[in-house]
């Protein structure tokens, strides 16, 4: 998987999360946060439908990994990639 | 199907809460299952039919409403965590509601769906509080009221901090305890805030069909989940074992397990099932005082035909002041809540095919609980027009004496008995003990509550305590 492609992942769980964000003008390298109406409730919702869909574990201590666009692809892509090694 | 005997999660009670805590659960891949006494889903809020048609019980208006793009209040959460899209429960919004004071309402504020409408209202009436009201509002606005630890404060001490006029201070205490206090005289500042952001900041909508078009959106994403029901199937007994709920038996006599258990049943009446009994906070919860009656009227003709089309919800009060308290008779006639459900804004296309008249009144629990069967229909009967006449006195006035009586076709009337005995919560108490628990916990590790005695109130709380314990308690641990 590419950076890109995940970035795709997280933007398609956002969607589905949140369908009344606009997500077409997201910059990867600001903080989700900043550019969404997103609370914790949501940013959990996040972390347990990557579990659900893709069986990747973010730990809570890892939560902060998860801040912008950029760094979900920094942090998940290898995740992703090693699963799919393994299987 | 519904064979298996051990879950992740068992929830008690098929009412807003459980079914939206169901939601998340079985989102996240949990075995769920509701168990619920009743034949109905929707506890509290539900609907019935009687004579061929359907009548809405709880439900006036659903509160917290805020049009589309308004992000991070209550609505827009709890659709979001249950991945509702907001057209799915096609709200309809308020056309106007009102608070209205004095032996026929000399005094009144109406207030919509926008804020500014009330603001001017109270400027209006009460010049010398406008500043003070801005204040309170402010105050309202800044706290933070989602919190699960805050420290009880008296909402009347810091309400008189802001406003001078007990009139005002009464009338905007009115539409917040009736829709949601299950404390007498006061409430605690954070349950008005949660109440005042309801009713003023936010507002009131309806489905054109009611409640029930929300029961049927919950029951679906439920379904769509993988959660299983057992409608007819009470739980007797939680079995204590260890400081654990180990077991739970239900109605029938079987006996299945839970990893977890979520109680929105109330907390008394939790506390009742738990064998042997185990301490903790559940155990000293005491039934809520605040019940209600509530009577039914159907019209012939759409209540616009009498002159009452405007007003969605009047909140009236006829005495120098409001007592929201347990009354002494059967029933306190001088206040109450009057809701015309036609007079949504179902838009030029829609209305609804028959007139409908809602009057809700406080009343208490042990003058209606022990009545025999004919006696009780005696003071049901009287006490239906003695509500009829009270309410009438806040609504623009009838050509002549028995219009009403005249365009009535038919009448229900559900009373403090009524409701313990379709819901189970003791002594007919609508929103619970007066003492809420917020963390949700009881003296049993495994087990929580949600619900009324949780302390998020009204059908959007109710939906949200479900969220939020079962976020907080089960999926944000596992």
């Amino acid at each position: 998987m590419t950076k890109d492609e995940c970035k795709k992942v997280v933007i398609d769980i956002i969607a589905d999360i949140a369908p009344d964000e606009d997500l077409s003008a997201l910059k990867p390298d600001v903080r989700l946060r900043d550019q969404l109406q997103l609370d914790s409730m949501d940013f959990l919702d996040i972390v347990m439908e990557l579990r659900k869909r893709h069986s990747i574990e973010v730990p809570e201590a890892d939560y902060i990994q998860l801040a912008s666009l950029d760094s979900c692809a920094d942090y998940l892509t290898p995740k992703f990639n090693a699963l799919s090694a393994k299987s | 199907m519904n064979t298996r005997s051990h879950y992740d999660v068992a929830i008690i009670g098929a009412g807003m809460s459980g079914l939206a805590a169901g939601i998340r659960l079985a989102h996240f891949g949990k075995r769920v299952c509701i168990f619920e006494r009743h034949n109905a889903v929707g506890g509290l809020n539900s609907f019935y039919s009687l004579g061929g048609r359907k009548f809405d019980v709880g439900l006036h208006a659903m509160t917290n409403y805020v049009r589309p793009g308004i992000k991070g209040t209550p609505l827009g959460k709890l659709l979001r965590q249950l991945r509702i899209d907001r057209d799915e429960f096609a709200l309809c919004e308020q056309k106007q509601s009102r608070i209205a004071f004095g032996p026929r309402g000399e005094t009144s504020l109406r207030f919509t769906n926008d804020f500014a409408v009330l603001e001017g209202e109270v400027a209006a009436r009460f010049p010398a509080q406008t500043d003070g009201f801005r204040r309170l509002t402010a105050a309202v606005r800044s706290y933070d009221d989602v919190s699960l630890d805050a420290a009880p404060v008296s909402a009347r001490q810091i309400v008189r901090q802001h406003l001078t006029d007990p009139l005002l201070e009464d009338m905007l205490f009115c539409p917040l305890m009736y829709y949601g206090s299950a404390t007498e005289h006061d409430m605690e500042f954070g349950q008005f805030v949660i109440m005042f952001k309801a009713l003023f900041l936010e507002g009131f909508a309806r489905p054109f069909e009611g409640v029930r078009v929300i029961l049927r959106v919950l029951l679906e994403k439920y379904r769509a989940a993988g959660g299983e029901r057992r409608m007819k199937c009470g739980v007797r007994q939680i079995v204590a074992r260890d400081g654990r709920a180990a077991a739970l038996v239900l109605d029938s006599g079987e006996e299945i397990s839970a990893d977890n258990v979520i109680s929105s049943i109330g907390a008394p009446e939790t506390a009742r099932l738990i064998q042997p009994a185990a301490p903790g906070p559940q155990a000293s919860a005491l039934p809520g005082r605040l019940s209600f009656v509530e009577t039914i009227t159907i019209l012939d003709r759409q209540p616009a035909a009498l002159g009452w089309g405007s007003d969605t919800i009047v909140f009236f009060n006829d005495s120098a002041r409001f007592d929201y308290a347990c009354p002494a008779d059967q029933v306190d006639p001088r206040s109450g809540v009057i809701c015309i459900p036609n007079n949504f804004d179902y838009g030029p296309e829609l209305q609804l095919a028959e007139g409908i008249f809602r009057c809700t009144c406080l009343a208490r629990y042990d003058g209606w609980a022990h009545l025999p069967e004919e006696a009780y229909q005696a003071d049901k009967r009287r006490w239906y027009q003695a509500l009829q006449e009270s309410a009438q006195r806040f609504l623009p006035a009838l050509p002549e004496a028995g219009t009403l009586a005249r365009a009535t076709v038919a009448t229900d009337m559900f009373t403090p008995r009524t409701i313990t005995k379709f819901t189970g919560h003791l002594g007919g108490a609508i929103y619970g003990a007066a003492e809420k628990n917020r963390q949700g916990r009881t003296g049993l590790v495994n087990l929580y509550l949600c619900g009324t005695d949780q302390g998020f109130l009204g059908i959007v709380g109710a939906m949200l305590s479900g969220i939020s314990m079962a976020n907080y308690h089960i999926l944000q641990k596992s």
